[in-house]
């Protein structure tokens, strides 16, 4: 008998799915973006948990909607923003598969997302990573530039790559909700604060900003108090980075995510500390966020007598 | 070379300078041999963005960006290409208005020098010309247009540049080429990088 390359087929891709990975790097001077998995520790949470490589490429489900029928046996895991998750085998039995746990998708099964009651993005892994050709050294689809692998529609065949060596170690991961209250992100000043009236950072920090419908994986814009600028005239175009705060002339911020422009020609008041851009990347459209100045942080050394 | 040092986040710093020609030496001398943990450097008009990795962190990718003693002012990559052109774009009679000059003297003008890669940005493989004839420094036109084609040679502010694809933009139209400028499956992907020469023929 033929082996059958073992696949997912996508019967409905809802209202928004890409491939990605953890993204390009070293090709910004030719000026191509990073893109990559928005939450990005989820996608390495994923494949940690099925023991793939931590970069290997998943599918990113905005708002659920994700309905995939298994090509060969599989073993997938969803992490991110948890949603209902329902798996109809050849039998048609039918049953609910846990939240950041490893689970069978036998040959023939059908696994379908419903909408995370809270979070924005969801990621579902597979055992051997999803195996599309990569693009410049990654799998990601960039949604600003269009480089990467097509997103996936009804109909699409996304092989799937074999299995590493390892074996998962767990199970399950407990993982925290994300919060569907107003978000506290951490900011670092800079780097164009001084273009700013006096006031602007304490302005960002006082009160919450709503994230509003024009948001996507390029960035979140967002509503609240306006940033007043202290200096007039163009900011020759610089480089960007994800979790940057540019401020445009209406003075309400523009939140940067995976698929940021390389270059940007507004001024960035501050940058979202890493370990809280994935928090942002699952903010959904309508919630709030507080922004919090924190101090870089230094090695602690002990004082020597 | 006077340069100030921006924090940009907690893995990036973004120098300051204050002439591209220094960005471009500072630039070339960085990508020659990059520090321990750098991992990505973005060219842009007046700037580098430096993109790090721990355990890097900012005081010694800062210290050693400080350090970099760039050689000369120019570029010194020898490669060069020539695109050839058809000036028959949308906004030559435009061009010709703002700079003065007669559509003959912009083509003329656009030939007659080289010019040079100085950074890449907008979009994959656009590269930012610059050197060339300071008398077709031009505005963008007053609104982008929506789509622009494929290979459209244009001019805005002291840069040229080709359009890698089709996408909206803003720059005054002179002519097209038939060269491709960015193709994935070529390594590397992009024809007009950082330091490549540049000579633009009229196509006959």
């Amino acid at each position: 008998m033929s082996e059958l390359r073992r696949a997912l087929v996508v019967l409905a891709p809802g209202p928004l799915t890409t491939v990605q990975d953890l993204g390009r790097r070293r090709h910004s001077h030719l000026g191509v973006g990073r893109s990559g998995a928005a939450d990005r520790g989820a996608l390495r949470l994923a494949n940690r948990l099925l023991a793939n490589p931590e970069d290997a490429a998943c599918l990113e489900v905005t708002l659920g909607g994700l309905k995939v029928r298994a090509t060969g046996d599989l073993l997938v895991t969803l992490t991110g923003a948890p949603c209902p998750a329902t798996v109809t085998y050849p039998d048609g039995r039918t049953g609910g598969i846990g939240h950041a746990s490893v689970e069978r998708l036998p040959d023939g099964a059908t696994l379908r997302l419903g909408v995370p009651p809270r979070g924005l993005r969801t990621y579902l892994a597979v055992r051997g990573g999803i195996d599309v050709p990569e693009v410049l050294g990654s799998r990601a689809t960039d949604l600003l530039s269009g480089l990467g692998p097509e997103r996936p529609a009804p109909g699409s065949v996304l092989p799937v790559g074999p299995a590493p060596a390892e074996f998962p170690a767990a199970d399950l991961a407990p993982v925290p909700e994300p919060e569907s209250g107003v978000l506290i992100l951490d900011v670092l000043p800079g780097p164009r604060h001084d273009w700013f009236a006096p006031g602007a950072l304490t302005a960002l920090c006082a009160e919450p900003y709503e994230v509003t419908a024009q948001s996507d994986r390029v960035g979140m814009r967002l509503r609240g108090p306006r940033l007043e600028r202290a200096r007039d005239g163009e900011l020759p175009s610089e480089g960007m980075v994800p979790g940057a705060l540019q401020v445009p002339p209406s003075g309400q911020p523009t939140l940067f995510l995976a698929d940021h422009p390389v270059t940007g020609g507004y001024p960035v008041i501050a940058v979202v500390r890493d370990h809280h851009i994935d928090r942002a990347a699952q903010a959904r459209p309508g919630q709030r966020i507080r922004f919090r100045v924190a101090g870089d942080h230094r090695p602690i050394r002990p004082r020597r007598p | 070379m006077n340069a100030r040092l921006h924090r940009c986040g907690e893995h990036a710093v973004l120098v300051e300078l204050d002439r591209l020609e220094e960005v471009v030496a500072l630039y070339d001398a960085l990508a020659a041999d990059p520090p321990r943990g750098i991992v990505d450097i973005v060219p842009a008009a007046r700037t580098l963005l430096v993109r790090f990795e721990p355990p890097a962190r900012h005081n010694e990718v800062e210290s050693a960006v400080l350090a970099v003693r760039p050689a000369g002012g120019r570029l010194a990559t020898s490669e060069e290409v020539v695109i050839p052109v058809e000036y028959d774009g949308d906004d030559l009679a435009d061009v010709a208005r703002l700079t003065g000059l007669t559509e003959r003297e912009v083509v003329a003008a656009h030939t007659g020098t080289a010019w040079t890669v100085a950074f890449c940005g907008f979009a994959p493989g656009f590269g930012y010309l610059i050197g060339g004839d300071p008398r077709l420094a031009v505005p963008r036109r007053p609104e982008s247009r929506v789509r622009v084609p494929t290979g459209s040679v244009g001019l805005a502010g002291e840069f040229s540049g080709v359009y890698p694809r089709e996408s909206p933009g803003g720059w005054q139209l002179i002519g097209r080429t038939e060269t491709v400028v960015w193709d994935i499956a070529a390594d590397p992907p992009a024809l007009l990088r950082p330091g490549v020469r540049v000579r633009f023929a009229e196509a006959m």
